[in-house]
């Protein structure tokens, strides 16, 4: 287990030549010809179509279960129940990356409206659902509980009465659970705020609520599956883990990690829905039991009781002293995770650290629970819980900053953390770039500074315009591993084999760059080998905004590797010592004397004798790692390798009328450390600001008694066209991160941090009205123009 | 089942279907086109959008015994012509107006079928016509620009 230390971090060369430019995508004639393929786009000789049966109840017991008429169906090759899971010799039919609580096939219980409780593989679609209409099931309903609130009180029905921890990551495995719907709270500890809020002059105390929502990416979850002869089980997934999939698969099924293969085609967006295990136990089950490929590509109802973004609870504490100052925050954030906790503790754990935000504050205390109910399970969703709490500590800064008579910027820029400071958390900070981002986008939007005058009352009719503006910061998923191998063939081309999956946010493109710039090849000799666990090294996952900077400096490290065997196979040839060699534009030279150099093909022709088509390969891992966090006081000394920033500007123009809120003008700001290809960072930050808006403005998983009433496109509506705003521009800023590839950090995230709170600052500014949940819809704003519900005018 | 005359990206196709068969998934499975893509089944995203006679439809709405032979099928297979891409598919290259990309062969034909009728159309004029052509990843300021661009490589 190599740890890079930070001083050895980074091969900084002084100038770069492709790095940093703005190239056409690799991946960019396939997608465009229609040639680019996704899983359900796969098919195979012989292959099976899968369905399943699903439970219409939020939690019921399911007393009766039987597939014996279904098996009748011609065409149908197997049925499966959860009862027949259970007596297959040799499967562990309990998963999930933190608690192994969610059954491959549902057993005794149903936890959720849409669990799977049957699964078919037949000739044709048609011939499995008419055998999984003919599966009879009885249940009987149980109390269920819908609503995180109620989910936490001690006489709630309990989702689960018992739990496993899965113990595959280091950061979890201390997890266990216990008799209550909260499978795990994170604490943090800092100075004494019950104290200082006391004391406080003012205190600002609100619920921030944000919705269930669907993370709608257009290509539906879908899985091929095929068992050899030889017992070797290969999936094609839609997947953003293919390590962490291969892992699981390879416990399920009680066999050796390379007796499982796990190939990703291009993934039609994700956004986080599609990690760790979601259809492949199911698929590969069937295909073992008919020994057939078997596909199952979901379709879009199935899609929405899959996977969902955690609706959340957050009861944000702001405390002013007499003298103004914010002198003590207390957060408790309540994550509904759904029937099935998938991920969602760690959500609690990494994004509960940052709930107060990235302020200088003496007292913080926060509570944050990941609370199970009976619905879909949520899982990670772009931003990984950060937008439900900087809503919330967001609005309070523009509370705190009308309250004191201050310019809401100024504010912020105030007590904003610097480089060198401490995190609450006891965490130093290192390249941030959120203030210089908020800087930035309040530039853009025309920000006038000084104090907010409050809003006149507003009319009757009419349009109001205002603007606002917000910070957030993340911190990087720690601990993870990345690992690279790249390939030179004789000829000079390269392939960089990498589990990092190209799911739209350019990765392939970038790592290729690496690639090229490290070797000194031209780009177009440069092929990126996409994820295949039998070739590609483990990677933790595709996610959380941190591809650039493990896998960059895992394809750095590879690249490091090739060009020490290259100085290896020069100092034999040359007959110069290894010292006195160095790697320079795609050759080996002698130090301070150009003309002795070697060419990367005599170098071949020197280790090979000549032989044409051979390759030499480097390898490399990189990790990182964190300190361990106090149970009670949530202080650690490293809990993140890097922390990216983000800032959203929001110009909004709200009609009194019908509520309806518009927004104008966005400007989205980032740091990214280093820009590896600029026009993919503009692309993710506005990328995400517009599907963030969708959040804001009307994105929300309509439950009721945990039966989902907006389960379609038609009625699940995403930001179109005409949505988007007019006036849309991305900043890009780079303070260079001493670890990362040339200095680049994280990106993909950035734009949804920020943009809910500039969206409902904006809203205040023009109308006065504070928002305390989202979507804003028209009904709220009218409700709230009118003081219905008590959230009309100013604190 | 019915045998049914499409003609596809100009090829004439004689084939055996079910008389509910979609033209998706005839398109799909039968004639193994697949950069038609299925997002919704209710014909909002327009992932599933082909053009027939020049005019964008929601494949996923449309029964394959619908069509007469005579009516001209385009996926985005037919975009190209040999080894020479659309002008709409060179401008959204240009322009990388793509991420996943699970929506641009739908909101190229979407956006050829708009050019065809309208070579020079205003910012709003597009955002109204592609209102039924969903992007997730949100590369529509992307789009937008590969739009004026082709539209300004026509005129």
């Amino acid at each position: 287990m190599k740890k890079v230390p930070a001083d050895q971090g980074v091969l900084t060369l002084m100038t770069t030549s492709i790095v940093g430019e703005s190239i056409p995508r690799i991946d960019g004639m396939p997608k465009i010809t229609g040639n680019a393929r996704y899983v359900a786009d796969l098919s195979l000789p012989g292959m099976l179509h899968a369905a399943v049966l699903r439970s219409p109840h939020p939690h019921a017991l399911l007393t009766r279960i039987d597939a014996t008429e279904a098996r009748k169906v011609p065409g149908a090759k197997a049925v499966l129940t959860g009862p027949d899971v259970l007596e297959i010799e040799g499967i562990s039919p309990f998963y999930g990356p933190a608690f192994r609580d969610q059954p491959i096939l549902a057993v005794e219980r149903v936890r959720h409206v849409g669990e799977c409780v049957a699964a078919v593989a037949a000739d044709t679609r048609e011939a499995a659902d008419k055998a999984l209409s003919l599966v009879e099931v009885e249940y009987e309903p149980q109390p269920a509980v819908h609503d995180v609130l109620d989910a936490i009180r001690p006489e709630a029905p309990l989702v689960h009465e018992k739990l496993e921890p899965a113990k595959t990551f280091a950061d979890l495995a201390h997890l266990k659970g216990g008799q209550s719907n909260i499978n795990y709270h994170f604490k943090l500890r800092r100075g004494d705020a019950e104290q200082a809020l006391a004391e406080a002059a003012m205190v600002f105390s609100d619920d921030y609520v944000s919705p269930p929502a669907s993370h709608a990416h257009l290509e539906p979850h879908g899985v091929m599956a095929e068992w050899d002869a030889n017992g070797k089980l290969t999936v094609w997934t839609s997947t953003q883990s293919p390590s962490l999939v291969r892992n699981d698969l390879s416990n399920i099924y009680n066999v050796p990690l390379n007796q499982v293969r796990v190939i990703v085609p291009y993934l039609g967006g994700a956004y986080g829905a599609k990690l760790y295990d979601k259809l492949e136990p199911i698929t590969t089950l069937l295909a073992r039991v008919t020994k057939k490929p078997v596909r199952w590509i979901l379709n879009r109802e199935e899609v929405f009781v899959t996977s969902s973004k955690h609706g959340a609870v957050c009861r944000m504490q702001t405390g002013v002293s007499k003298d103004g100052t914010i002198n003590a925050r207390k957060v408790a954030v309540y994550y509904d995770t759904g029937a099935f906790a998938e991920i969602g503790p760690r959500i609690a754990y990494k994004t509960g650290f940052t709930g107060a935000g990235p302020y200088q504050i003496d007292n913080v205390w926060i509570d944050s629970y990941c609370v199970y109910t009976h619905k879909t399970p949520a899982g990670p969703f772009r931003g990984f819980g950060v937008p439900q709490v900087a809503f919330a500590y967001e609005s309070h800064m523009d509370k705190v900053a009308h309250y004191l008579g201050r310019d809401p910027v100024e504010l912020r820029l105030e007590y904003a953390y610097d480089e060198g400071d401490f995190f609450a958390s006891g965490t130093r900070l290192h390249s941030l770039g959120h203030k210089e981002s908020l800087e930035k986008c309040a530039e853009v939007i025309g920000w006038e500074p000084g104090p907010r005058k409050p809003p006149s009352p507003p009319p009757a009719r009419g349009k109001r315009r205002g603007k606002g503006c917000a910070l957030a910061l993340k911190a990087v998923l720690t601990p993870s591993t990345s690992g690279s191998i790249v390939e030179m063939g004789s000829d000079g081309s390269v392939n960089v084999l990498t589990s990092t999956v190209e799911m739209g946010q350019g990765s392939d493109t970038i790592l290729c760059q690496i690639a090229s710039e490290e070797m000194g090849v031209s780009f177009d000799k440069v092929s990126i080998v996409r994820p295949d666990t039998d070739v590609t090294p483990y990677d933790t996952l595709t996610a959380g905004s941190r591809s650039t900077f493990h896998m960059g400096r895992a394809v750095q490290l590879a690249t490091d590797d090739l060009k020490r065997q290259f100085i290896e196979i020069a100092s034999d040839a040359m007959e110069v010592s290894e010292e006195q060699l160095e790697y320079r534009e795609g050759e080996v030279r002698v130090r301070g004397m150009p003309d002795r150099r070697m060419t990367q093909e005599e170098v071949f022709a020197h280790k090979f004798k000549g032989a044409k088509g051979t390759t030499l390969v480097g390898q490399g891992v990189f990790q990182t790692s964190v300190a361990p966090t106090d149970k009670e006081t949530g202080q650690s000394e490293n809990m993140t390798a890097y922390w990216f920033g983000g800032a959203s500007a929001a110009e909004v123009e709200v009609d009194c009328e019908t509520g309806t809120v518009k927004v104008l003008n966005f400007a989205g700001g980032a740091d990214v450390g280093k820009a590896i290809h600029p026009a993919h960072c503009d692309q993710q930050i506005l990328g995400a600001a517009i599907t963030t808006l969708g959040l804001t403005l009307f994105e929300t998983m309509r439950f009721e008694e945990g039966q989902l009433t907006n389960q379609s496109f038609l009625e699940y509506i995403l930001p179109a066209f005409g949505d988007v705003p007019r006036g849309l521009t991305s900043h890009i800023l780079e303070t260079p991160h001493r670890d990362g590839p040339y200095g680049a950090k994280g990106v993909g995230e950035t734009g949804t941090m920020a943009t809910i709170p500039a969206i409902t600052a904006a809203i205040f500014d023009a109308v006065g009205i504070w928002i305390h949940e989202i979507p804003i819809t028209p009904e709220s704003v009218l409700r709230a123009l009118r003081g219905d519900n008590g959230n009309g005018g100013t604190p | 089942m019915r045998t049914v005359e499409l003609t596809v990206n100009g090829e004439r196709e004689t084939l055996e279907i079910h008389d509910q068969a979609l033209l998706l998934d005839v398109l799909r499975e039968k004639l193994h086109l697949t950069g038609t893509k299925e997002g919704c089944s209710v014909g909002a995203c327009g992932t599933c959008t082909v053009l027939i006679d020049g005019k964008p439809v929601s494949s996923c709405l449309t029964l394959a015994a619908q069509l007469r032979s005579d009516q001209e099928v385009t996926t985005v297979e037919g975009l190209s012509q040999e080894d020479r891409l659309d002008p709409v598919q060179e401008a959204f290259l240009e322009n990388a107006a793509f991420q996943c990309a699970f929506c641009t062969p739908g909101m190229m034909l979407a956006v050829k079928a708009m050019l065809s009728e309208n070579p020079n159309p205003s910012d709003e004029e597009v955002r109204e016509y592609l209102l039924g052509n969903y992007c997730r990843c949100g590369a529509h300021p992307e789009i937008l620009k590969a739009i004026r661009s082709a539209a300004a490589k026509k005129t």
